[in-house]
Order: structure tokens, then sequence, then C-alpha cells
């Protein structure tokens, strides 16, 4: 029996405007590829930042790797990549090799050196990823495309357990949106890295994932994609025509 | 008069040493002030300063003796800026605006009380880098070592909690440690900036190398050693500058660094036209 690597127990957050998640009760087994989906506002980004401690749980239980998530101290198991448009500067001066060696940060103790071999574990996932001939450009001046492959090379370089991806294509075009996809899948398969995606596309869900958690602040379903289509409660909740239109993208 | 002759005055040897140490250090933290956007801080930190100066000279402590209010007043003036942050849900520059304001008034009531404006009040409104004495050069070396020891080790973190603090949370490092280390060091760094350029030109101090080399710099130690090369060349060229001309040394070492903004983001503009907006 695989191993769980997030458990939560009837979660709940919330914020000023209230509560935003509740009573979420899940479980990730190690390989898994969870697709996290469902309409703005039902507390897909609010689940996972809940895990890893950038918002604050307000009622149950969650855990990573079987520690509660508020004790848990191995980030080094963990990559996390959000949106990254949130996230960039345009003007911030670091090279593609000064940002994804970032990721190496997790697996260090004060005063976090880096070393020859760590610089040379920067240079073998930017390979990995495609994308060595920019090390030395500045992460400002890359397209978007470029950039999340230069932010998921960095949630990649300390070789995570766990990849955390919170809308990572939100700005991506179809194309590269759709090679991304393919390489977080290729991650899932051969390295077995479980991933948990959240994003707007139950289209690719379909495409990639092995699981499918639709929130609308709490569980609606939680099963495959294959479970999904089939499934007549579904039917009910979505409308025919609906679940026709997410599962027609499979 | 020529350059041998006016490295033999001890009092322009001693502006030098000490000048070029703290503006180096000003400098470095800047790339980290301004890219956090709290670029103000160095204003808000000064205000406090000159808060603390009135009590120090109410209490008839005067240079070096004076830091032993100013420092502890202003690392307190700094972490209170980081606990308004954090907990009375105000942004950065309203929190400095709030300790600076402070600040201020309680320098200017206490030098009210105290028998009105004097010579060494106004002293910190505009610096005196040229009156330093030995003890003060030996306080701003040991803190110039001090500091730069601070910012080696804390380095890779406080570039992380730079790049993303979101990021540097889930890397597992306490990013409100590290907030602290930094708006510490930014509090040393300003009680040791005053003699230099005083409260009125603080602030250029820290953002001016910093932003000058975000325009050129093409990684991130490039930006803290442009920053920090423009930092110390400025103070060196603005001590003689002011002395064969007999301008203000902290006004002059703050226009060098403002030619040397115009320049680096002309360069930029022509280096990489694209890149100029």
């Amino acid at each position: 029996m695989p191993h769980e690597i997030v458990t939560t127990e009837r979660l709940a957050c919330s914020y000023r405007a209230g509560r935003v998640l509740e009573d979420v009760s899940i479980t990730v087994a190690a390989g898994d590829y969870v697709g996290v989906v469902g309409p703005n506002g039902s507390g897909k980004s609010t689940l996972v930042q809940a895990l890893i401690g950038l918002v604050p749980i307000s009622a149950g239980t969650a855990s990573l790797f079987g520690v509660p998530s508020g004790s848990f101290a191995e980030w080094g198991r963990i990559g996390y990549l959000p949106q990254s448009l949130r996230l960039l500067n345009p003007m911030f001066p670091a090279t593609v090799a000064e940002t994804v060696a970032l990721g190496l940060l997790s697996l260090k103790r004060f005063p976090r050196r880096l070393t020859r071999h760590d610089r040379d574990r920067v240079a073998a996932t930017l390979e990995g990823l495609g994308v060595h001939d920019l090390r030395h450009k500045m992460i400002g001046e890359l397209s978007g495309g470029q950039q999340q492959r230069v932010l998921l090379a960095r949630a990649l370089v300390n070789d995570p357990e766990l990849l955390i991806l919170d809308e990572p294509t939100a700005a991506l075009d179809p194309e590269t949106r759709e090679r991304f996809y393919e390489l977080i899948a290729e991650m899932n398969r051969l390295r077995g890295v479980t991933v948990l995606l959240v994003t707007h596309d139950a289209g690719a869900i379909g495409r990639h994932a092995t699981k499918m958690l639709y929130l609308d602040k709490r569980v609606i379903f939680y099963g495959s994609f294959e479970e999904f289509c089939g499934s007549e409660e579904m039917s009910t909740i979505f409308g025919a025509h609906s679940q026709h239109l997410m599962c027609h993208r499979h | 008069m020529n350059l041998p002759e006016i490295l033999s005055y001890g009092f322009i040897q001693r502006a030098l040493l000490a000048g070029t140490l703290i503006a180096v250090l000003c400098s470095v933290l800047g790339v980290f002030l301004v890219l956090r956007r709290l670029s103000l801080i160095g204003d808000g930190l000064a205000h406090v300063t000159f808060g603390s100066a009135a009590i120090a000279l109410a209490l008839k402590l005067y240079s070096a003796a004076s830091l032993l209010v100013s420092l502890p007043v202003v690392l307190l003036a700094s972490l209170g800026i980081l606990k308004l942050t954090e907990k009375a849900r105000l942004s950065g520059d309203a929190a400095i605006g709030i300790v600076s304001s402070l600040g201020i008034s309680a320098g200017i009531i206490l030098a009210s009380v105290g028998g009105g404006y004097n010579v060494d009040l106004l002293g910190y409104l505009f610096g005196n880098i040229l009156s330093i004495t030995q003890e003060e050069v030996a306080i701003a070396a040991g803190l110039f070592c001090l500091v730069l020891a601070l910012l080696a080790l804390f380095f890779n973190d406080l570039f992380a909690i730079t790049f993303s603090e979101e990021l540097a949370r889930v890397s597992g490092i306490r990013t409100n440690v590290i907030n602290a280390v930094l708006v510490l060091l930014t509090a040393l760094s300003v009680v040791l900036a005053m003699k230099l350029v005083g409260i009125m030109l603080i602030s250029a101090l820290l953002i001016l190398p910093a932003a000058s080399a975000l325009q050129l710099a093409r990684s991130f130690k490039a930006c803290i050693l442009l920053a920090a090369l423009q930092g110390g060349f400025s103070v060196v060229a603005g001590i003689f500058v002011s002395f064969v001309t007999n301008l203000p040394t902290s006004a002059t070492v703050v226009l060098i660094n403002l030619a040397l903004f115009g320049c680096a983001f002309l360069a930029r503009r022509l280096i990489n036209p694209k890149n100029g907006n």
C-alpha cells in the first residue's frame, strides 16, 4: 500500500470575508498526480497554501509526510511553484542559475552555503528541462514560458518527493501550456514525483492527472477523471451538458 | 593644493576611511531595501536618530558617546516598524511614516524644551564627515566588520526573501527572523551614516547606488558589487571635490551619486534600448 504524502481531516480556512474552505478531507498517496479544479473563489489555492503554511488553518488538520503541517520542517522534500506573474519583479537582477540555486536552500542548514556540487546540480536540472542555454540570462528578460520552466527548475532542483503547483500555466499560451503539462506528467511517471496541481483547465487534468479534486469551498468530487465522467451524481450536480463539456476535452 | 597635500590632513584621512566603510554598507543594504520596496526605511530611521540625538544632547552626550543613546533607540524603532507591519496590518511605508513622525516630533520637542535648536543638532540634519573623530572612525570600522560579517552569514537567506518571501518560507527560511536581521543591519548603518550625510540625505545613500546598480547589473552578486563600488567611489570623490571647491560634503556626495545614476540609466538605454522603458 503506497504511503500517504498529504492528508487533510475536516480542514477549514477563513479570511476576513468568511470561510473559504470547509470540511476538506482528502488523502494523496505517493505517486499520485492530483488535479485540483473548481470555479474562481472555490478555495483551490487556499488549500495548497494551507498545506505549506502560507495560509493559516482555522479548523481541522493537515499533514505532510505524516507530520502536522504546523510542525513540518523537511522542506527539501517539497517543490512549490506559484503563478509566475504574481512572483516576478521584472527588474530583479538575478540570473537563471542564481534563481534555480535558491531552490537548494531548503536542503541547507544555516548559513546555507552553496557549493560547486550545488552549481553542477543546478546545471543538470536546467539541462533536463532544456533551458541550460539560458543560465546566464536575467530572469526578467525571459518569455512567460521560459520563466515558468526556470521556476519549475527551481522547484525541482532539490529533487522533491511532492511537487505543488498553484495555477502554474495561467500566463501561458495554449501550446506552451500543453508542453508544460506534459513535462509535469513525465516527472510524475518517470521520477515518481507526487503532484498536486491547481488549475482551471479540467481538460488537462483528464489528459494527465490520475486523480481529480473538484472543490467549491468543500469537496464536490475526489476520484479518477473516468469516475467523474461516469458519475450520475456529478451529472446531477453539474448538469449533463457541463459534465459532457468537461469530459469531452479528455 | 595637490592630492598628497590633501591626503596629509588627518581629518581627510579619517573622513575617507569612515565615509567609505559607511557608504559601502549602506549601498549593499540598499540593494535589498530597494528590491523589497523598503527604500524609505532609511528616512524613517534617520528621523528617529534625530530624536535620539536630541535625547543624547539633553543628556550632554556628544560625538561617539551619543551612539550610546542612538544605537539602542534606532534598533528598537526598526523592530517597531516590522511589528507595525506584521501586527497592525499596515503596509511598510505607513509603518515607516508612523515611526518617522514619532522620531522627528520627539526630536523637535526635546530640542525646544532644551532651549531651541543648536549647532550640534543641526549637524545631524546635514552631516559633517570632516569633523569625524578618531573614536568615531574606530566605532565605524567595528560596526562595518560586524554588519559585513552578518551580511555574509545571512546572504543567501536575504537573497531568497528579496526574490520572493513566499518561496523563501516554503524553503524553510524563517522570514520574520531574516526581515528583522535586515532592518537591524539597516538601523546600525543609518546611525553610522548620520555623520556622513545627515538626516536629509540618508535615503540617497541607501537608494542611489542600488538604483544605479540595478540599471547595469547582470546578476545579483554583480548588483551588490556595483552598488558597493558606487557608494565607496562617491564618498571618496565627494570628499575631494567638496574640499577643493569648499562645498558641503554631504550634498556633494549625493550629487555625485545622482550623476552616476544618470550615467547608469543612459548606459542601460544605450546598451539595451528595448529594455529602456
